[in-house]
């Protein structure tokens, strides 16, 4: 390790190795720091990805690929099921990852892209001067050390210190966080092209139950509750997971346990300081209605390493010159998606069982075509304008959107 | 009162961390550590753990 880098990044998640390996393939000298000893385990996700956005970031290998996807399921809570599908296109638009192996690769891709790389090394906090981030203190096997760069990049996920050390107050309240609870079940019988997700307020309340196929006979079987519905006196995740793997899949061999906590706030109001940067869960850009996180995370990463190469290049590392390089690009693109998601999930974690239901019924004879989750809620809008009438904002949009790309 | 993590029963997955109001917890490797000084026992943590690991006790 050196004691001076360009660009420090904490955390080799998804978003921490991508912002390394595009500030390195810029030619700066970069450390890509892990307090893990390794990368990608233990997981904490369900490993779900659109296939079209992540060939943004990476070329596709089958190493870290376990299942290709072509539809989805939705059931509601009486079971009624809405099925979503693109086989008619015969295109698989989705993966289930391996993350393990996932997460490491990309870690690799940045370890050849140039960037240091040092795992089982935790940032235990920030060198802060004149207002200015200018460092980061380190443990590495019991020792301590100070190391500097003009910027720090915090991609350290939902458990993310960065932000706080520097003044920037990232705690979740508990209605911004999913808790999550998954199995990997091995010797199921399960549709391996399909994703399928259950709805109810007794199962899964304001979050869902997924089953995600794995491939070879297994699938990740998980669960997220709204931190605002639990508590000491009610049923836990587990305990919610324990009695739907019970139910669906009573042969079923439970390989692996996952756990985590998914950040469903929404935009925060700031993740630029002077000298530093925040992606990823870090910065609570996963999708607040999915809490799909990788992809959002990937892209934050791409653009705070071009914003690092053109803030240093310009000798400009203040928060206004990190403000308008990523944080503004981040807020007028997927920043806005993620706002009118926000609404969405707002919407549905105030909804019953009943309603539920009839949503669900309204467009039980619709043939989906697309797994588009737009297309779906925008059938539903149609058919239930009353009940889901907080979600005009987002058509509104839409119509302008589509009347401009007329144009 | 103070918070206890059962360490037998949590999964690291570092939930609590990021819903601690005063930042006095902390994820490290595969345990997770209370700043007693920062913790004001407001109870977030234990709420929000997908397992119930985390207790307030005297
Ligand atoms: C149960 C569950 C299911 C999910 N399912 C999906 C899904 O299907 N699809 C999807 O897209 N997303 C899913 N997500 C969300 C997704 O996992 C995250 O959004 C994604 O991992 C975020 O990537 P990241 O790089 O920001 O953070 P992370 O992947 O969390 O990486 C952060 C890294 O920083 C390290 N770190 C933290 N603090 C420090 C420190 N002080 N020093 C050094 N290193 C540190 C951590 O050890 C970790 O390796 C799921 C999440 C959960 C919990």
């Amino acid at each position: 390790m050196k004691e001076r880098y360009d660009v420090i990044v904490v955390g080799a998640g998804p978003a921490g190795s991508i912002a390394a390996k595009t500030a390195a393939e810029k030619g700066l000298d970069v450390l890509l720091i892990e307090k893990r000893q390794e990368i990608g385990a233990p997981v904490r996700c369900a490993e779900g990805v659109s296939k079209e956005f992540l060939r943004k970031h990476v070329e596709i290998d089958k190493r870290w690929v376990c299942a290709d996807v072509n539809g989805s399921r939705v059931y509601a809570p009486d079971g009624t099921k809405v099925e979503m599908a693109e086989k008619l296109s015969g295109k698989e638009v989705g993966f289930v990852l391996e993350r393990k192996i996932f997460d490491r690769a990309l870690a690799e891709l940045a370890a050849k892209a140039g960037a240091e790389v040092r795992v089982r090394t935790r940032a235990t906090g920030l060198v802060l001067e004149d207002g200015f981030v200018k460092g980061i203190r380190l443990m590495h096997l019991g020792k301590e050390y100070e190391v500097r760069a003009d910027i720090i990049i915090g991609a350290d996920g939902v458990e993310s210190k960065v932000g706080r050390w520097a003044g920037i107050d990232t705690s979740l309240k508990p209605a911004d966080i999913e808790t999550c609870v998954q199995y990997l079940v091995a010797g199921v019988d399960i549709d391996q092209e399909c994703c399928e997700f259950y709805l109810g307020n007794e199962i899964a309340p304001g979050g869902y139950v997924w089953v995600f196929p794995k491939g070879e006979g297994k699938a990740n079987v998980g669960i997220g509750i709204l931190g605002s519905k639990g508590g000491k006196f009610k049923p836990r995740p587990v305990d919610y997971l324990n009695k739907f793997v019970e139910k669906h899949f009573p042969e079923g061999k439970i390989v692996e346990m996952v756990f985590g906590g998914v950040p469903v706030s929404g935009n925060i109001e700031k993740f630029t300081a002077n000298g530093l940067m925040l992606i990823g869960d870090a910065a609570r850009q996963a999708d607040p209605i999915t809490g799909g996180g990788i992809l959002n995370g990937m892209d934050a990463g791409k653009m705070a390493g071009e914003a690092a190469y053109k803030a240093i290049s310009a000798g400009d590392v203040s928060e206004e010159k990190l403000e308008e390089l990523y944080e503004k690009r981040w807020k007028t693109g997927i920043g806005k998606k993620i706002d009118t998601n926000l609404i969405v999930k707002n919407c549905f974690v105030s909804l019953s069982d009943e309603d539920l239901n009839s949503l669900a019924h309204s467009v039980e004879d619709v043939k989906f075509e697309s797994m588009r989750l737009l297309d779906l809620l925008y059938a539903l809008f149609k058919a239930n304008r009353k009940l889901l009438w907080e979600l005009h904002v987002l058509f509104k949009d839409i119509a302008v959107e589509a009347a401009k790309n007329r144009l | 009162m103070k918070v206890n993590v059962n360490r037998y029963k949590c999964g690291y997955c570092g939930a609590c961390v990021g819903v601690c109001p005063g930042g006095a917890l902390e994820l490290i490797e595969t345990w997770v550590e209370v700043d007693e000084n920062t913790c004001t026992a407001c109870g977030m943590c234990g709420r929000i753990c997908p397992v119930g690991a985390i207790e307030l006790v005297k």
